[in-house]
């Protein structure tokens, strides 16, 4: 089935009042609905676009830190700038775009008609969506007590004591507390009704040693969700307390404790981060052996790391906290438990490897960015145990080495999966196959780009450069690595334009895709593209891991062998 | 079930999965303990160290007999719930009037309880750590109380009003383990703030 | 004459890194530095191995089971294959193993540093973080100073290290001083350790390293480390009361009847302000504006009219003072010697 007709389409550009009343019923149809499958869209549009804006802040900072003393923007913009970046890209770029994935195809993954709860799914985009938008109304909120009014500038992690209203005067701190309270609630909103529609909904036959490995790892993610959030709602509504009714959690002159955020802080902190990669490795676990034809290698071994990475990441945190003087039995057992975890990640990393191993490997786009993801997620890794390591950490903790790790992970693991899994699904999605050549374009521009400035930009960390300056001194040897780290922004920037530029002209012009482009075997490739809003038209029931391998291949079922 | 792939839903297929209802209150009660939590450890680890008094031991009563009244309140939700599987209305009625009564009686001791601290003992949120810490916890826990007297008040109002019948005692289980939780809570902080920080 | 060509040329190579990259972590000059330096090595060597071993692995395999146009016949798939009881083992077990040489090393080195016994002739220095200085006191010589940390060269046959004592008035600050140890973080109402013994007298660079507002890009560190007789010098000089220099008397008085002293202090005079950094010696230090700005005449004027000049943001305000003023005030903190 190639043609269907589409729920999803903008109407026909006629002219006339019709054109104006169908634009009026279309609107009105996205902002109502309770379709998973609406809903996951919105969710990606959303995410795009702070995706764009939070890139047009970082591309700023590094114009600004190209050469030293520059003055680009000042200081106080550079710190807000750094703090919105930062933000910004977890909990509006993250955090939504991997919902969204999750939302549009776990229900289709599960032969499922929807999620459990269709209008909290609605509620918890919406919460968040709002979350966003205060956050960015703080540029236009005008000044407060000192000029201080505006954007916050407390860095994503918001210290205390930087934070009191002693340090913090005006609301711009109350921005980024109140846009993330909201923007959890949807979170867990979203994370509740994934464990319910996937405990709930399966359809017959889907035990859940059968599902997806893709849903195995929203499962393990939502449920990361409950126990991180809660420590950070928790200390926001602890910092408000402190901010708006005089209490003393964070207030050092009244014998609070300032490391005690940081370890609320970071107990959803380190999660978080985790939260935002098992879907990028959801997504590698749906792509990879698709695109080498091959079947998951070590389908068992895979949920089990993935639940000992759930457990281990909730045990970890006090890696961000070596130099603040924990005592030297505190730091060697995160130490410990830090580089404990580096083994289930490390096992996963060899499943994709023996999965790719005897296969016949596709180099689509979606495939391209899983290499590239498999090979940049290595060394995310392997810079992570570094970093692990708390007397190496005492050096480059809070330098540009930490910087460089994370973005190495954020970006050259988590955006690059997401690449993949927008150039695999959005023909589910749109009814279009994104073009291949733009997405070759897209593809060599990002990762050079990428390369440029994350690669080097470790270096300015091994030689003494601190996180979260506007400016360094021309003395320190620093300035030819930010310039050439600057100079990569330039390439990914392109990169992405050439990402939107390819999603908008392919949903006008690209091939159709037909149900099965990529002659894949989970559930959503065996309905049309985009599927109707009912998903299915009869309940599917499954006997494999692969249900629709088994279907292509009726003479050797993967149920013969699954172990 | 080998060999075959994608089917149409066979009728004769036994495929049970758990309630969506339960699994999502049982999603939120973990979000919601997570909270609770880091309030506790804040609270426990403030423990002595504010620098002005008063402390604990110095203003803090045991609230026995509002404590009695709430955890009762679990058992006479549960009884609603078992009421109405039943299809007993008139009792279901009974349980969630006697339900709400006993947590409108908690939230009461609450109130008279903070009334005495801040007015007669001169503690308030401002005034230490210990303050800071006490309010915001017994603080949290009370609004959980009230959101869950308001749904149990709901639930009373469609159940006088004759609409609840047997077929909705999985909706009204959901609602009492929200309640179940929120007693549990309440265990903890007795047994943290009352028992072991005095 | 090759071998002393190669000397040569890796002596220049010390001498830039050390040179051109003087907060380099591999350039270690005092004990903490130079036992993280070697855990670095290890570390290196381990990771560097790993990922050729894994990378080549991807390498190989994506070159060769590429897909290849066959011909006409519908491609075939390749063989499936769920999965390997033994080879998952070993590669759980592989990791395992290398965590725990890793994790036991840089123990060996967590404990080291943090538990150090503490040598009988080492300093003791409290350092206090601000929004954006650094307060330097040595409570066993009576001084009070900021911004520049002067301390005796350790020599290894006869420790004097610098222990620190370190905490802020303020928000969360880290001293890091990358040749010398390890980052330390100062933090409102707590008091944390750490110890520098730098082997070669010389300055050595840093600067805070814990976002703590609108000018922690320039909250820089200098750390003089000095030969016993140039310590011990500028002790003596550091232990005297503040310059009687008659000529500087206007600026004297312009200083004590305006806000100044509000904030700074001036060891024997009626200036004993705590907010910002001790005066009594300001003329001797080569910075004003902690390490951000060379210390001249014409610095010091332009930093009094108006730090927002050099330091957008920095919590010493404009001082609104007349030309006439500004000049007697400027010429008296230069003769703070």
């Amino acid at each position: 089935m190639a043609t269907q007709t589409s729920t999803t389409a903008l109407p026909d550009t006629t002219a006339g009042p019709e054109f104006g009343r169908r634009w009026l019923e279309v609107v009105h149809e996205w902002v109502t609905t309770v379709d998973h499958k609406k809903i996951g869209i919105m969710y990606i549009c959303y995410a795009l676009i702070f995706l764009l804006v939070a890139g047009f802040e970082a591309l700023l900072m590094r114009i600004q830190l190209a050469i030293p003393n520059n003055t680009f923007v000042s200081p106080q913009v550079f710190n807000r700038l750094f703090t919105m970046h930062g933000t910004t890209m977890v909990f509006f770029v993250g955090m939504p775009i991997l919902f969204g994935f999750g939302n549009y195809l776990i229900p289709l993954m599960i032969g499922a008609r929807d999620m459990a709860f269709p209008r909290l799914n609605a509620f918890g985009f919406w919460i968040s969506a709002f979350g966003g938008l205060l956050l960015y109304f703080s540029y236009l909120g005008g000044d407060g007590l000192y000029g201080a009014g505006t954007a916050p500038d407390v860095g994503w992690f918001a210290y205390a004591p930087l934070t009191s209203p002693a340090f913090s005067v005006g609301h711009s701190t109350d921005y980024w507390t109140l846009a993330l309270l909201l923007s959890g609630v949807g979170s867990v909103a979203t994370a509740l009704n994934m464990v319910a529609t996937t405990i709930c909904m399966r359809c017959p036959g889907m035990k859940l040693n059968r599902m997806p490995l893709l849903v195995w790892l929203y499962l393990v993610t939502s449920l990361m969700v409950f126990i991180a959030i809660g420590p950070l709602t928790a200390a926001q509504i602890m910092l408000m307390l402190d901010r708006f009714a005089g209490a003393h959690f964070f207030d050092t002159q009244a014998g609070g404790s300032a490391v005690l955020w940081m370890h609320f802080f970071w107990i959803f902190g380190h999660p978080e981060v985790y939260i935002l990669v098992l879907p990028a490795f959801a997504f590698a676990n749906e792509i990879i052996p698709v695109f080498s034809r091959k079947a998951i290698f070590g389908y068992p071994a895979m949920v089990a790391a993935t639940i000992g990475i759930g457990f281990i990441s909730l045990s970890v945190w006090a890696h961000h906290m070596f130099t603040v003087g924990m005592g030297a039995w505190a730091n060697t057992f995160f130490t410990l438990a830090t580089m404990v975890i580096a083994v289930p990640t490390g096992i996963k990393i060899f499943n994709w490897l023996a999965t790719l191993w005897g296969g016949k490997i596709h180099f689509t786009v979606p495939m391209m960015f899983a290499v590239a993801f498999l090979f940049q997620f290595l060394i995310a890794g392997l810079t992570g145990i570094m970093l692990s390591v708390a007397p190496l950490d005492w050096q480059l903790g809070n330098s540009y080495f930490v910087v460089a790790h994370f973005h190495y992970v954020l970006v050259g693991a988590i955006l690059m999966m997401i690449f993949a899994a927008f150039y695999c699904w959005s023909p589910k999605m749109t009814g279009r196959v994104l073009s291949e050549k733009l997405g070759k374009w897209h593809f060599w521009l990002f990762v050079i780009g990428f390369h440029l400035t994350f690669d080097f930009m470790h270096v300015p960390g091994l030689l003494g450069m601190p996180r979260r300056i506007y400016t360094y001194e021309a003395d320190r040897g620093w300035m030819i690595w930010n310039l050439i780290v600057s100079s990569g922004a330039i390439f990914q920037a392109i990169g992405a334009l050439v990402f939107v530029y390819n999603l908008v002209w392919s949903y006008f012009k690209g091939q159709l895709a037909g149900a099965d482009p990529w002659d894949a075997w989970t559930l959503e490739w065996s309905t049309t593209s985009p599927p109707p809003a009912y998903n299915f038209a009869a309940i599917p029931s499954v006997g494999s891991r692969r249900p629709l391998w088994d279907l292509k291949h009726p003479e050797d079922p993967d149920s013969n062998y699954e172990m | 079930m080998g060999g075959t792939a994608v089917l149409f839903h066979n009728p004769r297929e036994d495929w049970k999965l758990p309630s969506r209802g339960i699994v999502g209150m049982v999603c939120l009660i973990i979000a919601e303990a997570a909270i609770f939590i880091i309030f506790v450890v804040a609270y426990v680890f403030y423990l002595g160290k504010s620098l002005t008094g008063p402390t604990p031991r110095d203003v803090l009563e045991l609230p026995i007999f509002t404590t009695i009244c709430l955890l009762s309140s679990s058992f006479t939700v549960m009884g609603a719930v078992s009421a109405l599987h039943r299809n007993k209305r008139n009792m279901c009625s009974l349980w969630l009037a006697l339900t709400v009564l006993l947590g409108a009686i908690f939230i009461g001791g609450t109130a008279h309880e903070w009334y005495n601290l801040i007015y007669r003992d001169g503690l308030t949120i401002k005034t230490n750590l210990f303050g800071t810490t006490f309010y915001s916890l017994v603080g949290l826990h009370a609004t959980h109380v009230v959101f869950g007297l308001c749904m149990l008040s709901l639930a009373l109002l469609f159940s006088l009003r004759g609409q609840m019948t047997s077929k909705h005692t999985e909706r009204l289980e959901v609602l009492s383990l929200y309640w179940h939780f929120v007693d549990g809570v309440w265990v903890v902080v007795f047994l943290v703030v009352y028992l072991f920080g005095r | 004459m090759l071998a002393r060509q190669q000397w040569r040329s890796l002596a220049v190579l010390v001498q830039f890194a050390s040179g051109h990259d003087p907060t380099s972590i591999f350039a270690p000059a005092g004990t903490p530095a130079h036992s993280i330096f070697g855990l670095s090595m290890l570390v290196l060597g381990i990771t560097g191995a790993i990922f050729l071993v894994v990378e080549g692995l991807l390498l190989y395999v994506l070159l060769r089971y590429r897909y290849r146009e066959t011909g006409s016949e519908p491609a075939q798939e390749p063989a499936q294959i769920y999965g390997s009881n033994q080879i998952e083992l070993s590669w759980t077990v592989i990791p395992v193993l290398i965590v725990v040489i890793l994790f036991l090393a840089t123990a060996r080195v967590i404990f080291s540093t943090e538990l150090a016994r503490k040598p009988a002739a080492a300093l003791d220095v409290t350092v206090i973080g601000h929004q954006f200085w650094w307060e330097y006191r040595y409570p066993k010589l009576g001084i009070v100073t900021a911004n520049e940390l002067h301390i005796p060269v350790s020599d290894p046959s006869h420790p004097t290290p610098a222990y620190l004592t370190v905490s802020s008035a303020d928000t969360d600050h880290s001293f890091w001083v990358p040749r010398l140890a390890g980052k330390t973080d100062l933090i409102p109402n707590k008091v944390n350790t750490m110890w520098i013994d730098p082997e070669t007298a010389g300055l050595y660079l840093g600067q805070c390293a814990q976002y703590c507002g609108a000018q922690h890009a320039k909250m820089l560190i200098r750390v003089y480390a000095d030969s016993p007789q140039q310590f011990a010098a500028w002790v003596a000089q550091q232990q005297k009361p503040a310059a009687e220099d008659p000529s500087a008397a206007e600026g004297e008085a312009v200083f004590q009847h305006n806000a100044c002293i509000s904030c700074h202090a001036v060891a024997g005079t009626v200036a004993t302000g705590k907010f910002g950094p001790d005066l009594t010696h300001v003329a001797s230090r080569d910075t004003i504006g902690s390490g951000s700005v060379p210390n001249t005449a014409s610095n010091m004027r332009a930093w009094v009219d108006n730090p927002a000049h050099f330091k957008p943001g920095a919590l010493m305000p404009e001082m609104h003072l007349n030309d006439h003023d500004l000049d007697a005030v400027t010429s008296y903190l230069m003769t703070l010697k």
